[in-house]
């Protein structure tokens, strides 16, 4: 099942090409670009790991995509997104994030229906990948 | 469709080329604003000369290949290697040869960690600054310290040579620094050598372009010199520049800044005095003569 988070997800994966546009639309407008990267898929589990550190005041989107690279060589076989975080007053939050790199399998989820007090259930989704202990989730 | 197009780009007309990246324009600029300098300055036209072909073969499919751009600046301090690197920034961003044209403008420091592991993300931070743009790195030759073979200098320095073999169009790395230390750093590191393309050397400038770098810089700050001193300053250029520690262009500059305080001092002494515009533009040859350089000169002007 494919992971439908963030930006563009609906669509097919972007190029390298489009991903570097894209950043360079965000450096354009003055936001950091950070790479994430996680083997946990859950649609909660929004603290991803960070590599390295935010990437101010860049100016080209190749730096990013060099972060990216090197990222992909080490966590190629996880999610990685790129978000974009705007500094500037009133917003100091995430403006754009999108994923960038997938598994090559992505097994999906599955509901559990816990049955409590009375005739109520009580539904959790979990994901298969998470069975598994942490890397070790995707080949 | 593909027939049509390379018909009409067959021929090529230089001037309208010339003219619509506007490089023309910078290298006029450069004439007028850099006194002396001439091989540097014909050394740039060249490598225009060269880009600008290099664009019109690659709109013509005749290359496809980035030339390798990156530069080393050799020179005697003052002689304007950072004021040029920022005018090739531009003329690269004309040319579309690096994509933003910005300079990052480094040193040691920036580029060396403290500790291991401190480095690679030192140097890489920088990279990704100056990506699509111009890495200076000045004094490069303090990256290398064959002294201490655990410098982290070294990691540095492999880093940069990575990036600038591998991500040629993204960015253009000049190298600058003093001539012998310059020589003395490619040798102990070849792959730098190889790597750059275009070695420039700044060479001192004379006594007259410095007289005329002191009217320029004068001009740009509203001042200028009385006829008097004018004559004196002709002096102290001659001997200042025998002088241990001279350093071109930046020396002209610090004694202009000083002559500037003795002018105001001299102009505050007498608070009753109504002054001109002019007096307070001009410098007198009493600003000049009060120089610490000339001090060497009396007793031997006295006992010749």
């Amino acid at each position: 099942m494919r992971i439908t988070q963030g930006c563009f997800s609906f669509l097919p994966d972007l190029t390298d090409e489009q991903i570097s546009r894209q950043v360079q639309y965000c450096l354009e407008n003055g936001w950091a670009v950070n790479i994430e990267f996680t083997d946990d898929p859950h649609p909660r589990n929004n603290l991803w790991e960070m590599w390295g550190l935010p990437m101010f005041d860049l100016r080209d989107a190749a730096g990013v995509m060099m972060e990216l690279n090197q990222c992909r060589k080490v966590y190629g076989d996880r999610y990685i997104r790129l978000s974009a975080f705007d500094s500037s007053h009133g917003w100091e939050s995430v403006r754009l994030s999108f994923i960038v790199n997938r598994p090559k399998d992505e097994p999906g989820f599955r509901l559990e229906r816990h049955e409590v007090s009375g005739r109520n259930i009580r539904y959790t989704t979990k994901s298969y990948a998470a069975d598994r202990p942490e890397g070790r989730r995707y080949g | 469709m593909d027939m049509d197009t390379a018909d009409m780009t067959d021929t090529v007309n230089l001037r309208e080329e010339l003219e619509a990246v506007g490089i023309e324009e910078i290298l006029t600029q450069l004439d007028r604003e850099l006194i002396g300098l001439t091989p540097v300055k014909t050394r740039i036209r060249e490598i225009a000369s060269l880009l600008l072909i290099e664009r019109i073969r690659k709109r013509l499919n005749l290359t496809s290949e980035v030339p390798t751009l990156h530069m080393s600046f050799t020179g005697n301090p003052g002689t304007g290697k950072t004021t040029v690197a920022l005018r090739i920034a531009s003329i690269l961003h004309r040319l579309g040869f690096v994509r933003r044209g910005q300079v990052v403008s480094v040193t040691r420091d920036e580029l060396v960690g403290q500790y291991i592991g401190h480095t690679a993300p030192k140097t890489k931070e920088v990279l990704k600054k100056a990506m699509g743009g111009v890495l200076f790195i000045d004094e490069a030759y303090y990256l290398h310290r064959p002294d201490n073979e655990r410098d982290y200098g070294q990691e540095a320095i492999e880093i940069l040579l990575q990036v600038m073999e591998s991500q040629r169009e993204d960015l253009v790395v000049i190298l600058a620094g003093y001539g012998d230390r310059m020589d003395k750093f490619f040798a102990s590191n070849p792959g730098f050598r190889s790597r750059i393309a275009h070695h420039i050397d700044f060479p001192d400038y004379s006594e007259p372009e410095l007289l005329a770098i002191a009217e320029l810089m004068l001009r740009d700050m509203n001042y200028k010199f009385s006829a008097d001193a004018r004559q004196a300053f002709i002096r102290y250029i001659a001997l200042r520049r025998t002088q241990p520690l001279f350093s071109n262009a930046r020396s002209i500059r610090n004694a202009l800044d000083r002559m500037r305080l003795r002018q105001a001092n001299r102009l505050v002494a007498d608070l009753d005095r109504v002054l001109t515009a002019d007096d307070i533009m001009s410098l007198e040859a009493s600003d000049v003569l009060a120089s610490r350089v000339f001090l060497k000169e009396r007793p031997i002007a006295s006992s010749a």
